[in-house]
C-alpha cells in the first residue's frame, strides 16, 4: 500500500480543521471497508487519512425521541441491523444493513460510509430515500441537513463537499401505520454486491413508496398516491401499468461486470411486484 | 524512502498478551499479526475482504484483517487462530473440524474457525441457516461447506449449553 498520513482527531472542530486544510487531499476513515480497499489498489491517493473514530461528537449509536430515530454516521450494520426500534419502525433498513457484505464486513462498516461512497449500488440508501432520511452534516460554515433524496448525485459523488462529515442520519417515525421492506438481487447467495436493491413502503393512507438502486447512476425515490399501489384488492395489470412508469427512470450501464441492462430490468420488475406485496401484508400484519 | 513513511506505537492485547510496538500507518492489521508478530496463522489471500481468510475477532467481533490499519487497534484486543488453541491442545471446534472432514488444503480454515468461534460465542445453539450466514464471509475453494456446517452444529450440541 502506498503510504499516507494519518491523524485520529479528538475532536469534531480538529476533524473538520484537517479536511478544511486539505481538501481532496484528505479522506475519512471510519469503517475502512471501501476505502482500504481503494487506498491498497491506487483509486484513492489521500496524503492524509483521518480517522474519525476517536471523536465523541461522532460516537456510534443509535437514539430515539417520540418522532425521531437519530444514527450517528459511525454506527456500525451489525448494530443496526439487531436494534429494537429501527427493526420495529424501519424494518427495510435493518433488512438493508443485515445484507451487506458479510458478518466481518457489517461489524466494521459503517453507515455513514455506505451512503458517502454514493455506491448506485448501496444497500442501505433505498430504505433512507422510502423513510425520507435527512442527513445531518457538519461543514466549515456550521451544520447543515440534507434531504436523502438531494444526497445521492452520482456514482461515488454525494451533496457533500470534500471538506464535510456526515454526523448522523436522522429517520421521521412515520404517525401512520406502514408496512416496508428491503429486496435485492444478487449473483450468489450470501457474500455479494447488489445487482438490484429495492425498498418499498406502503402506509395507511394508500401512499406508496418505491426506491430502487443499481440500475443508473444514483438510487432513484418514486412516490406513487393513487392507492392503486397499495391496494390490496387492486389487479395485477392495473399495478403493472403503474410499476412500468415507475421503473421507465431506470438506465442500467451496459458496462456492469455484474448483470446484463436486460437482466438488471427485468428483475426490477420482478423485485418490484414483490416488494408491493409484501410491504402490502406487513402492512396487515397487526 | 522510509524516511517519508510515518509510524506511531501502538498497545494492543493479542490472545492474552500485551504487546506494545511501533507500526507504520499504512500497514494493516494482517500486515502487523503476520510480519511484526509472526502469527501466520491468518492469511493474506484476497486483500479485498471477500475471503475471510484473515479473520480475527477485534474487541469480540470479527473483523477482515487485510481491512483494519494496524493503527486502528490501537488500545483493542485481538483474538488469532493462534489464540484458541490452549497448552497445546486443539479447542473442541478445532478438534471438531478435523473429524468432520473439513479441513482439506487448509487455508481457508484459520478464518473459517474464527468465524465459527465467533458464531458460537454470540450464538451457542445456531441452526443451519445461522451457521450458513455466520460464516458466509469465509470461502473455500475445495468446497467444503458441508463438512465445516456440520463441524460447527455438532461443536454446539456437544457443548450442551
Amino acid at each position: 500500500m502506498r503510504a499516507f498520513s494519518y491523524e485520529r482527531p479528538e475532536t469534531l472542530a480538529d476533524a473538520l480543521a484537517l479536511l478544511a486544510a486539505n481538501g481532496r487531499d484528505a479522506r475519512p476513515l471510519v469503517g475502512g471497508t471501501d476505502l482500504i480497499i481503494r487506498l491498497r489498489d491506487g483509486t484513492a491517493r489521500p496524503r492524509i487519512v483521518v480517522d474519525l473514530k476517536r471523536i465523541p461528537e461522532l460516537r456510534p449509536g443509535i437514539e430515539t425521541t417520540t418522532d425521531l430515530l437519530t444514527i450517528g454516521a459511525t454506527t456500525a450494520m451489525t448494530d443496526i441491523a439487531a436494534h429494537a426500534l429501527v427493526r420495529q419502525r424501519f424494518l427495510a433498513l435493518a433488512e438493508a444493513a443485515a445484507v451487506v457484505g458479510s458478518v466481518q464486513i457489517r461489524n466494521r462498516a459503517s453507515l455513514g460510509g455506505n451512503i458517502c461512497n454514493a455506491s448506485p449500488a448501496a444497500d442501505t440508501a433505498t430504505p433512507l430515500l422510502i423513510y425520507e432520511a435527512v442527513v445531518i452534516v457538519a461543514g466549515p460554515g456550521g451544520t447543515r441537513r440534507i434531504p436523502i433524496r438531494d444526497f445521492f448525485i452520482r456514482s461515488g459523488e454525494t451533496a457533500l463537499r470534500p471538506e464535510d462529515l456526515a454526523l448522523s442520519i436522522e429517520l421521521p417515525i412515520p404517525g401512520h401505520r406502514t408496512g416496508s421492506v428491503h429486496l435485492r438481487r444478487t449473483r450468489r447467495r450470501g457474500h455479494d454486491l447488489a445487482s438490484v436493491t429495492m425498498s418499498c413502503l406502503v402506509d395507511d393512507r394508500g401512499i406508496t413508496r418505491l426506491a430502487f438502486g443499481s440500475v443508473g447512476p444514483r438510487p432513484i425515490l418514486v412516490e406513487e398516491t393513487t392507492g392503486v399501489l397499495a391496494d390490496p384488492g387492486a389487479t395485477d395489470g392495473a399495478k403493472a401499468a403503474l410499476l412500468e412508469t415507475i421503473f421507465s427512470s431506470a438506465t442500467p450501464s451496459q458496462g456492469s461486470m455484474r448483470a446484463s441492462p436486460e437482466y438488471r430490468l427485468a428483475m426490477l420488475r420482478v423485485l418490484g411486484r414483490r416488494a408491493v406485496a409484501i410491504a402490502i401484508d406487513r402492512l396487515a400484519q397487526p | 524512502m522510509n524516511d517519508d513513511v510515518q509510524r506511531l506505537p501502538i498497545s494492543v492485547t493479542v490472545n492474552g498478551d500485551e504487546r506494545v510496538l511501533e507500526v507504520a500507518v499504512h500497514h494493516t492489521l494482517l500486515d502487523v499479526l503476520r510480519d511484526d508478530l509472526a502469527l501466520t496463522g491468518s492469511k493474506e489471500c484476497c486483500l479485498v475482504g471477500e475471503c475471510g481468510a484473515c479473520t480475527v475477532i477485534l474487541d469480540g467481533r470479527t473483523v477482515d484483517a487485510c481491512l483494519v490499519l494496524a493503527v486502528e487497534a490501537d488500545g483493542t484486543s485481538l483474538t488469532t487462530i493462534e489464540g484458541l488453541a490452549s497448552e497445546g491442545r486443539l479447542s473442541p471446534l478445532q478438534a471438531a473440524f478435523l473429524d468432520h472432514g473439513g479441513v482439506q488444503c487448509g487455508f481457508c480454515i484459520p478464518g473459517q474457525v474464527v468465524s465459527a468461534h465467533a458464531l458460537l460465542q454470540d450464538n451457542p445453539h445456531p441452526t443451519r441457516a445461522d451457521v450458513d450466514e455466520g460464516i458466509a464471509g469465509n470461502l473455500c475453494r475445495c468446497g467444503c461447506y458441508e463438512q465445516i456446517a456440520e463441524a460447527i452444529l455438532r461443536t454446539a450440541e456437544a457443548s450442551g449449553r
